[in-house]
């Protein structure tokens, strides 16, 4: 009885939890998410988007529409270095296209 | 005077110099300067292929694959989007007028003065774009910029301008500078995820292989478009051209006709200035 | 309307080299269209180049052709001023035929 009761409350204690990382994990993905487009959305603006981002990005969301948040986080952590190295390059490259310029 | 007076007088006067000298100008763009160099850089690096020559792009950089060019020319892939494009181009819109109405002499041989800088506009005009516009002008709808009937359209006009050197010209106006700048800088700028521009292929490896395909130098790139290309099984024109090129590389293609697509086909056009207009043309 | 055969055949007097070009989609059936919908079959079976009343060149083809294509061959004989007869069947049972003369 008390075992049980023990392993009742674990048991619930876990669940109770695993369905607060679920939340977290959902949440933590739609902060992601957002992350990344919002990188994404600048680089557009420098009009140098990549194509591996936007399918970083769809891969989130697929994932995210099973359920499973973990892999919708990482593709989304992904979509956004991806949208950052971009944003990167074309401001860089204001300058440095100069060196290869034929003069 | 006392020396007081004579310093202040000094730094005055200095001042005054300074402020009466024009504000260091920002590098203003020189085309002729560099439609040189660029057509020296080329010439230096392959001392063997004649100028004209070098319009047939990978094959110029390659005895092979000259060869079955040279075969290839007897008998044209392009021979049935070049006859299309000349029905369609003598065929009248549902008002009457037809294309020759919008372009001057009647759009027969004037395709090596595209692109052009509109001084009204304030932009550049590209032949694919000067196309849909006469039809958009004529209630007609615009066709896609990149294959089909605009690349049979530019095919024709392109046949009849063939031997006609490329003669693009930059009014000395600011705004078109600005424009050959623009494409100047987007030409050499790196972008997508595998960090090319378009000179890592064209200025820094041309006749070099990028897998299985020769490159082509970027002079004279653009005068044979378009092309029929066996890699498309079909016609593609320099939208095409210039959208899938940034696919490959990783980037986001943008809008054909997109401002900074028309620079740069504004930009290579001038620095290709003096070599034959090819088109339409075959390649790999 | 036109045909959809362009032959060029010439002559240097022992053998004759011909060049064909022909219009065809050559769709092999397994190549999917924008919307995911297969394209159909639709390529040239047989292709026959006829001198003399006999067949100089005779080409069994499947979906592995090329769009438009192109054929180059030569053959023994062959004289200035002769007819050359070029004619295809593919597999929906269209034909087309044509006659050039051999220069």
């Amino acid at each position: 009885m008390r075992v049980s009761t023990l392993s009742l409350a674990s048991v619930l204690l876990i669940a109770g939890s695993t369905s607060v990382l679920a939340a977290d994990s959902e949440a933590d993905f739609k902060a992601a998410y957002a992350a990344a487009e919002s990188a994404n959305k600048e680089a557009g603006s420098l009009r140098n988007q990549w194509t591996v981002t936007a399918a970083a990005l769809a891969a989130a969301k697929k994932a995210a529409d099973t359920g499973d948040f973990d892999k919708a986080l990482a593709s989304s952590k992904e979509a956004e270095a991806l949208a950052k190295a971009s944003i990167f390059q074309a401001t860089s490259e204001k300058e440095l296209w100069k060196d290869i310029e034929i003069r | 005077m006392n020396v007081r007076f004579a310093i202040h007088l000094a730094s005055a006067a200095l001042a005054l110099a300074f402020a009466a000298m024009p504000a260091v100008a920002a590098d203003k763009p020189d085309p002729v300067a560099d439609a040189k160099a660029f057509r020296k850089f080329f010439t230096d690096k392959f001392p063997k292929v004649k100028l004209e020559d070098f319009v047939n792009g990978p094959y110029s950089m390659n005895e092979d694959m000259h060869r079955q060019w040279e075969e290839k020319e007897q008998f044209p892939p392009y021979e049935f989007s070049l006859d299309m494009g000349k029905e369609m181009f003598s065929k009248p819109f549902k008002n009457g007028k037809s294309y020759a109405d919008c372009f001057p002499n009647k759009g027969i041989g004037i395709r090596q003065n595209y692109p052009y800088f509109d001084d009204k506009e304030g932009k550049v005009i590209t032949l694919e774009l000067a196309l849909n516009r006469c039809r958009e002008t004529n209630g007609e709808p615009p066709f896609s910029y990149v294959k089909d009937e605009m690349a049979a359209l530019t095919a024709y006009m392109a046949f009849t301008s063939r031997g006609k050197p490329f003669d693009i010209k930059i009014p000395d106006d600011p705004r078109a500078l600005q424009a050959y700048q623009n494409g100047k800088q987007y030409f050499y700028t790196r972008r997508g995820q595998l960090n090319f521009s378009c000179a890592t292929c064209h200025v820094q490896s041309p006749g070099e292989r990028i897998r299985a395909e020769v490159l082509a130098p970027a002079l004279g790139i653009l005068n044979a478009m378009p092309i029929y290309r066996s890699e498309w099984s079909g016609m593609g024109t320099t939208s095409r051209r210039f959208t899938t090129c940034n696919s490959q590389i990783r980037g986001v293609p943008l809008s054909p006709q997109d401002d900074e697509y028309r620079d740069l086909e504004y930009y290579l056009s001038y620095v290709s200035n003096g070599l034959p207009i090819s088109g339409p043309g075959a390649r790999p | 309307m036109a045909s959809t055969i362009r032959v060029r055949a010439t002559s240097s007097g022992e053998t004759t080299e011909v060049q064909a070009l022909i219009q065809h989609p050559m769709d092999s059936g397994f190549v999917k269209n924008a919307k995911g919908e297969i394209i159909p079959p639709h390529f040239i079976q047989e292709l026959t180049f006829e001198y003399d009343g006999k067949s100089v060149f005779v080409a069994d083809w499947g979906g592995g052709v090329s769009k438009d294509p192109y054929v180059k061959f030569s053959f023994k004989g062959g004289k200035k001023g002769d007819d050359l007869k070029v004619s295809w069947v593919d597999n929906k049972g269209a034909t087309d035929t044509t006659t050039a003369k051999i220069q």
